[in-house]
C-alpha cells in the first residue's frame, strides 16, 4: 500500500517538475513547481517525517513559492516572455541535466536493488527540537546569522525609498 | 447502527454536509445579525425569519450567466475558487468536535490547519493574476502581501498554546484545558491570534484585498455565477473554520458541564461566528499601510513577547 502511494506520490512529483522547466508560460511553470513541492511533502510524509511534511508546506509552498509568483505577477510580460522561452528552449540544451539525472537514478536504483532503502521511523517534533538545539545548535546559529545579514541587506536596500517617501510627505 | 468513529464514512460525511450547511446559513445568519445590531428588520421577505433568502440566493447564483473573459488565464482561472474551497473543507479534518466525532486524530493538527491557510492564498493570487484586469491584480497583490504577513503572526501567537499543551495534536490541546481554559494563561496570543484570523479569512474590517470602494469587488472582480459563490462560500467556511479553531485553542473545545461535548463544541463556535460578525458590523477599515504597520509593528512584538514569557514561566513555574 504504500509503495503504490510512494510510487504515484514520486511520479506526480517528477511529472510536475518537468513540466516546471517545458513550460512556456511561466505562472503555469510555477504553479507546476508548487505542485511538486506538495508531492515532496506527501513523500516525507509516507517516510515517516511529518514535522518536515508539515513544514514544506508551510514554508516552501505557502510562503516562498508565494512571493515568487507575487513577483512574477508584477514582471508579468505575456507573449514576449513565451516567445523568448521558446528561443531558449533548444533541443541540445537538455544534454547536460539529463546525464546528471541519470546517473541519481543509477544511484537510486543500486540502493533499490541493493536493499539498502532507509525504513521509514515517524518523527515526532520533540525529537526534531532536540536535534537541533542539541548537535546541531552551531547550524541553527549559523543559519539565524544568514538570515539576520539578509534582513539587514532588505532595510538597506528598501531605505532609500523610506527616506523620499518622508520627504515627499513634509512640505 | 451506523459507525460514527474518528474517520468513519458517517463522520466524514455529516462534517462535510453540516460545514457547507452552515457556511451557507451564514448568509443569511450575516445579513439578519448586522440588521439586529443597526436597528433594522433585515431580510424578512423570503419564507419564515427570511430563512429561505439561502435558497434564494443560491438560485439566483446558479441561474447567472457563467462566463470566463476572453482576456483571462483560462485555466488558472477556473482552479482559483477551487482552491480556496479544497484547502477551507479540507480544513476542518483536524477539527476536534467531540471526543469521538472527527475525520482525523493528526499529530501534528495544528500545523496541517497553518498549512491549509496559507495554501488558500495562491486562491486569491492566482484569481488575481488569471482575471488580467488591474483591479483584480491590486487587489491579489494585496492578499498575498497581507496573508503571508499575518500567517507570521498567528503561527508565532499559537506557539504559547503548544508550549503549556505539550502538543500539537488538537485533541490533546483540548484535553489540556481540563484544568482552565487557555483563553486566561494566553489572553495576549488570544488576541493576536483573533485579528490574524479575521486578516486571514479577509474579513472586513480587513477586507482590503476586495474593497468595494476603492477596488470594485478586488481579486474576484471578474468572476460571475458559481464560480464567484465558491469564493463568496469560501470566505463563509473560513469563518466557521477560524471560529472552531479558536474554540479549540482558547476555550476548551468539547468541554462544559452538563451539556453534550458536541453542543458545547457547536454553540461556542455560533458564539465566536457571531462575534466575527459583529466586529464587521462596528469597526472602519484600516488604510494599507496602517493594516501592514499594526501588523508588524505591533502584533509580532506582542507574539514574541508572549512566545518569551510564555516559555520563561512553563520552564520557571511548571516545569513542563
Amino acid at each position: 500500500m504504500e509503495m503504490i502511494l510512494f510510487t504515484i506520490a514520486s511520479a506526480v512529483a517528477v511529472f510536475a517538475t518537468l513540466m516546471t522547466i517545458v513550460g512556456r508560460n511561466v505562472v503555469h511553470s510555477l504553479l507546476y513547481l508548487i505542485l511538486s513541492l506538495l508531492a515532496a511533502s506527501v513523500l516525507f510524509f509516507l517516510l515517516g517525517a511529518h514535522f518536515a511534511a508539515v513544514l514544506e508546506v508551510i514554508i516552501y509552498a505557502g510562503a516562498i513559492m508565494v512571493i515568487f509568483v507575487f513577483a512574477l505577477m508584477l514582471m508579468n510580460q505575456g507573449q514576449k516572455t513565451i516567445e523568448q522561452e521558446n528561443r531558449w528552449l533548444t533541443p541540445g540544451m537538455w544534454l547536460g541535466p539529463a546525464l546528471l539525472a541519470l546517473i541519481l537514478l543509477a544511484e537510486v536504483l543500486v540502493m533499490i536493488a541493493g536493499g539498502h532503502a532507509p525504513a521509514g521511523q515517524t518523527v515526532d517534533s520533540r525529537q526534531v527540537g532536540v536535534a537541533l538545539f542539541g548537535p546541531y545548535l552551531l547550524a541553527v546559529e549559523l543559519a539565524s546569522m544568514l538570515l539576520l545579514a539578509g534582513l539587514v541587506g532588505a532595510y538597506h536596500l528598501g531605505k532609500p525609498m523610506l527616506d523620499r517617501n518622508r520627504q515627499r510627505r513634509q512640505p | 447502527m451506523i459507525d460514527t468513529g474518528i474517520g468513519s464514512p458517517a463522520a466524514i460525511f455529516g462534517i462535510l454536509l453540516s460545514a457547507i450547511t452552515v457556511s451557507a446559513l451564514l448568509i443569511w445568519v450575516e445579513r439578519k445579525l448586522l440588521a439586529v445590531w443597526q436597528d433594522r428588520i433585515g431580510p424578512n421577505r423570503v419564507g419564515p425569519f427570511g430563512l429561505l433568502q439561502v435558497a434564494a440566493d443560491m438560485i439566483k447564483m446558479f441561474f447567472k450567466e457563467d462566463w470566463i473573459p476572453p482576456f483571462a488565464d483560462k485555466p488558472v482561472f477556473v482552479l482559483a475558487p477551487v482552491i480556496v474551497f479544497a484547502t477551507m473543507l479540507s480544513g476542518f479534518a483536524v477539527i476536534p468536535f467531540a471526543p469521538d466525532v472527527g475525520v482525523v486524530d493528526l499529530n501534528f493538527g495544528l500545523l496541517y490547519f497553518l498549512a491549509l491557510s496559507s495554501l488558500s492564498v495562491y486562491s486569491m493570487i492566482l484569481a488575481g493574476y488569471a482575471s488580467n484586469n488591474k483591479y483584480a491584480i491590486l487587489g491579489g497583490l494585496r492578499a498575498a502581501a497581507q496573508t503571508i504577513s499575518y500567517e507570521v503572526f498567528m503561527g508565532i501567537s499559537v506557539m504559547g498554546v503548544v508550549m503549556l499543551s505539550g502538543s500539537f495534536n488538537l485533541r490533546q490541546i483540548v484535553e489540556a484545558q481540563r484544568d482552565g481554559w487557555f483563553i486566561a494563561p494566553q489572553f495576549l496570543g488570544f488576541c493576536v491570534f483573533l485579528v490574524a484570523a479575521i486578516a486571514e479569512s479577509r474579513r472586513a474590517p480587513l477586507d482590503l484585498p476586495e474593497a468595494e470602494q476603492e477596488l470594485v469587488a478586488g481579486f474576484h472582480t471578474e468572476y460571475s455565477g458559481m464560480k464567484f459563490g465558491m469564493f463568496f462560500v469560501g470566505e463563509y467556511l473560513g469563518v466557521t473554520l477560524s471560529s472552531a479553531l479558536i474554540v479549540t485553542l482558547f476555550f476548551g473545545g468539547w468541554l462544559g458541564p452538563w451539556l453534550p461535548p458536541l453542543l458545547w463544541f457547536c454553540l461556542k463556535t455560533g458564539i465566536c461566528i457571531a462575534f466575527f460578525i459583529l466586529v464587521r458590523g462596528s469597526l472602519p477599515r484600516p488604510r494599507y499601510d496602517q493594516l501592514m504597520a499594526f501588523g508588524w509593528k505591533i502584533l509580532l512584538p506582542a507574539a514574541l513577547f508572549n512566545l518569551l514569557a510564555t516559555g520563561a514561566i512553563a520552564l520557571t513555574v511548571a516545569r513542563i
